[in-house]
């Protein structure tokens, strides 16, 4: 199929646990927040991952460890075959050129105190060598453009621009430096709905025109769906299940998976009470103390105690085609009427 | 959420260029606010006067404060003494027109040296966070832990001690401004916390800056605001408290006028003759109260949540 | 100490009430806030009504005025800087806005009821939640310390919060979201009132407890025959459990319709624009509907149909003329000049 020169992004055992201390002077850790906790992702040339959980399974933990904000406990993250972990200086900022990021709240990302210009241009003023003096008022306008803005608003400050405005400067800030990777960690959950749409169109059409490959991390499934093409489903911080878009949402098989999607309501009155309905009980584990084996066991109705026993893997089961960590894997439709 | 100042029509298409080029800076948005408030008018024209007077006295009175005779001690007004006599003589009015200068100065420049100090120590000890935080943290504790006006009359004394210090004016900026700047430290350290964990400076770190460009591009100007209006808070504390150190002996000393010289020396008579005491009061609460009236307007004017 | 039945005798008696008129029925209600920015107009001309036991959804995008709206309804607007310029909230007859303070706070919390998003905001975080709970009944109840206490249990209990009794003394933060929410349900039911109102209360909350929280809402509805406003933008929700849809645009009610009929044929081009604008859970490949332009700044509301700079059906009379709400069937109305073309008639 691809092969892996295409590989543009890829984690290996990638695990973060923050510790938790006691003491004001001498500070001892008497624990951790397993927050990420061995996570293999792999990412090709102009796919789009999505990255779904509900709060607390790590992928917001896992957005900041892929563009280098947290150092990682251990595990690597390679782009394009260098891993990044291991990097500083100048070399992180090297590497930092090839790996973006665009954020969630579009009132808090922007410095309101610099121009749009500036705020643009400050890739090219961190990275000199990137474009040269002489050429960077162009390349800010050309990216104003490219986003769908005004290039004569370069002037204008954050707060004279509405909140879906505001995420394309971010766009097109995370684009000045040409990465081939951009990590969209919530880029349209603070929008509303109608917003929402031109943002995401917005990030299909730079996808298509520049080749971008994008980790797409969010908790509104539907949106996830639209524009993924793989997408993993993260609880509690491992992958529990992985694949192509029509696999993980029309072919669940894990437990987790088909609860979260039959939760997730569909405009379209026709199927109420038409769907299959899963109710999951009682409330999430907290990532400092995860159950033993299968961390969703406590939740589970499939639950049995070879699950406290032993940790499932991620991987291609009996009645799973695709990678599910779960040892009673099993294909169930909770999105379509039956 | 639509901005209610956003500009129009947003499309996927290039939309025509707007009208007029009005890129509003904070700053621009700020001195719009500030036009409109009769505090900030009233604050900046009491501070104007009292600045004309600090620096061209004679603009206001052709009186010599020096120029003082005993046999009209406690007369009333008359001429141009508008405000009379004080105890030994002096013309009252002139008096507190010289006595701007001084009470300025000892503020204007204990609050820069207040500044800087609080500027180095709460921006390390915020922006690095850490044992350091700790460290500087623990000092201000310290530093707060002191009395006032023990710490102020203990390094009152010691400083003026100094030969090179003949009217007290240096001594009395030192000890105001080193005794000054914990507050001032950690309004700094809390807002630049506040700055550094906000999202911006998070995408700047992504991109790759240094300390320096965070700090100086994201952090500080962001972390400003509260602390300049601190400042002018101070100003204004510290004008006063120059009236007090005086008042204690401590301050100024010689042939130094001061309104707190004014004010101490007044005190023992003002069953006889309150007017000596009356009016450097007044023109010191006035000054005061205008310094925190524009630190108030100042913040508010800034202020992005309030726009 | 006045009991249940002096209560409920006083609001009974106020004069207007008809125990057989439409449980709530607002009609061309006006609302505006005056800013030193200028007057912003956020509710303008907004009607809808409900009757027991129906589910009624408020759905509009942020601004379009669907909670101040409530916040009309319930009488908790801060005025200033927002003022009620016009229109009638009609419980059962008997309009609100124009009672005394001290009936309007009697309706306020034994007949109509509200929950909100963020839970942590609207519980008291310095008292446990068994205190807040009894409270509600000591006060408006005459209940005695112990009787109190016990009805708190059995509210806990009712929205289905695990050992009840131990958590009764447990504070607002040591609840997770979820279970916050609960409690504030339990709270706004705690006096059996006859419409609660929702803004959005499981926008903030992950899917699954939202799930939880929209499918215990239903059930507790059902059990009382309760009126219920949900007012969000998240149209998924809506399709589960509205039997109504009135949509929200610039203050006013654009189109009011029984759900099966607003998905499957829109008749306002804000409506039809808004649903092919979000992405949904089976399917893929869909181009999504953009529509251009922003809101309106409430300071400054487009002449003639508020949508028309926005709308791809929009002409001249569009700028000059508000549409009147048309009736297009028993229970549909819709505000716009080209129905006939959007349903494609």
């Amino acid at each position: 199929m691809s092969d892996v020169s295409d590989l543009v992004l890829e984690t290996r055992g990638l695990v973060k646990h923050f510790p938790i201390t006691q003491g004001i002077v001498f500070r001892t850790k008497v624990g951790a927040v397993r927050a990420v906790d061995g996570v293999d992702i792999q990412l090709r040339r102009g796919e789009t991952l999505g990255v779904v959980g509900e709060s607390g399974c790590g992928k917001s933990t896992l957005a900041k460890l892929l563009i280098g904000l947290e150092q990682p406990t251990s595990g690597e993250v390679l782009v394009r075959g260098e891993n990044i972990a291991r990097l500083s200086g100048q070399g992180l900022r090297r590497a930092r050129r090839n790996i973006q990021m665009v954020l969630q709240d579009p009132y808090t990302s922007l410095n309101p105190r610099m121009t749009v210009g500036d705020i643009i241009g400050e890739p090219f003023a961190i990275h000199p060598d990137a474009v040269p003096r002489a050429g960077r008022a162009r390349a800010v306008q050309e990216l104003l453009d490219l986003v769908g803005l005004n290039p004569d608003h370069v002037n204008r400050y954050p707060h004279q621009f509405s909140g879906g405005q505001r995420q394309r400067i971010g766009i097109a800030r995370a684009l000045a430096l040409r990465p081939e990777i951009i990590v969209c960690d919530e880029p349209v959950s603070a929008l509303d709905v109608s917003i929402q749409a031109q943002v995401i169109n917005l990030l299909e059409r730079l996808q298509r025109e520049l080749g971008l490959s994008y980790i797409f991390i969010a908790h509104d499934l539907s949106v996830v769906r639209h524009i993924s093409d793989r997408v993993a489903v993260m609880y509690l911080g491992k992958i529990v299940e992985s694949g192509y878009h029509m696999a993980i949402y029309e072919q669940p098989t894990h437990p987790y998976t088909q609860a979260l999607l039959s939760a997730v309501p569909v405009p379209d009155p026709r199927l109420r009470g038409r769907r299959d309905h899963i109710v999951l009980e009682g409330d999430v584990p907290s990532p400092a103390d995860p159950p033993s084996g299968c961390r969703f066991r406590t939740r589970c109705w499939k639950a049995q105690p070879y699950c406290a026993d032993h940790e499932p893997l991620l991987q291609i089961r009996q009645r799973s085609p695709h990678p599910s960590a779960c040892h009673y894997a099993e294909i169930r439709d909770v999105i379509h009427r039956y | 959420m639509s901005d209610l100042n956003a500009l129009a029509a947003e499309t996927p298409t290039r939309p025509p260029a707007a009208p007029s080029g009005k890129s509003r800076s904070l700053a621009a948005d700020a001195w719009h606010d500030l036009r409109r408030s009769k505090i900030f008018w009233a604050a900046l024209a009491i501070i104007v006067v009292v600045l004309l007077m600090a620096i061209w006295p004679s603009l206001f009175t052709s009186a010599d404060p020096h120029d003082c005779v005993l046999s009209r001690q406690h007369k009333g007004a008359s001429g141009g003494a508008i405000f009379g006599y004080d105890f030994q003589g002096c013309d009252v009015y002139a008096k507190t027109v010289y006595g701007a200068r001084y009470s300025i100065v000892v503020g204007v420049f204990s609050v820069l040296i207040a500044g800087v100090i609080g500027l180095t120590v709460g921006l390390s000890a915020g922006y690095f966070g850490g044992w350091l935080d700790a460290l500087l943290s623990r000092f201000v504790d310290v530093m707060l832990g002191v009395p006032f006006l023990l710490g102020a009359i203990v390094l009152g004394k010691r400083l003026s001690a100094d030969p090179g210090n003949s009217n007290g004016v240096l001594a009395v900026t030192l000890t105001l401004g080193i005794l000054g700047w914990t507050t001032a430290a950690r309004v700094l350290r809390s807002s630049v916390i506040t700055a550094k964990n906000q999202d911006y400076v998070a995408a700047a770190r992504m991109l790759g800056a240094g300390s320096g460009r965070l700090i100086f591009r994201h952090i500080l100007p962001n972390a400003m605001a509260p602390y300049i209006v601190v400042l002018t808070i101070l100003l204004g504390i510290n004008i006063a408290s120059e009236a007090t150190l005086s008042f204690l002996g401590v301050g100024l000393k010689g042939d130094a006028v001061s309104w707190g010289i004014s004010i101490s020396e007044a005190t023992g008579y003002v069953r006889v003759a309150p007017g000596p005491l009356i009016w450097p009061s007044v023109f010191l609460a006035a000054t005061v109260l205008a310094f925190i009236m524009l630190g108030d307007a100042v913040r508010d004017a800034f202020d992005p949540k309030l726009r | 100490m006045t009991g249940v039945t002096d209560i409920k005798a006083q609001i009974d008696a106020l004069p207007g009430l008809d125990p057989r008129a439409p449980l709530l029925h607002v009609e061309d209600l006006h609302v505006e806030f005056r800013t030193r920015d200028g007057v912003a107009k956020a509710v303008n001309g907004a009607g809808f009504h409900l009757s027991a036991g129906e589910t009624l959804a408020l759905l509009g995008e942020s601004g379009c005025g669907k909670s101040v709206t409530a916040q009309a309804v319930m009488g908790i607007l801060d005025t200033p800087p927002a003022h009620i310029t016009g229109g009638r909230v009609l419980y059962r007859g008997v309009d609100l806005l124009r009672l005394a303070e001290e009936d309007r706070r009697k309706v306020r919390a034994n007949r109509i009821a509200m929950i909100f998003q963020d839970a942590l905001s609207a519980l008291n975080p310095v008292y446990s939640v068994g205190f807040q709970l009894a409270e509600l009944f000591r006060k408006q109840r005459g209940l005695s310390r112990k009787d109190a206490k016990q009805r708190a249990i059995e509210s806990l209990d009712q929205v289905r919060i695990p050992a009840a009794r131990q958590r009764i003394d447990d504070y607002p933060h040591q609840f997770s979201g979820g279970m916050r929410q609960r409690v504030m349900i339990a709270m706004a039911l705690a006096l059996d009132p006859e419409v609660l109102i929702a803004d959005e209360p499981t926008t903030a909350l992950d899917v699954t407890v939202q799930a939880q929280i929209m499918g215990l809402l239903a059930e507790l509805q059902h059990q009382r025959t309760m009126g219920l406003i949900l007012i969000t933008h998240d149209m998924g929700v809506v399709a589960d459990v509205a039997d109504r849809i009135s949509v929200m645009y610039a203050g006013k009610v654009v189109e009011e319709a029984p759900v099966y009929d607003i998905y499957a044929h829109p008749a306002h081009p804000y409506t039809q624009a808004l649903l092919a604008s979000i992405p949904r859970l089976d399917l893929k490949g869909q181009q999504l509907n953009v529509i251009r332009g922003l809101p309106p700044a409430l300071t400054d509301i487009p002449s003639g149909c508020a949508f028309h700079p926005r709308c791809g059906y929009a002409r001249e009379i569009c700028r000059q003329e508000q549409p009147p709400a048309y009736r297009i069937a028993p229970h549909r109305e819709s505000r716009c000049h080209f129905i006939r073309e959007v349903l494609g008639v």
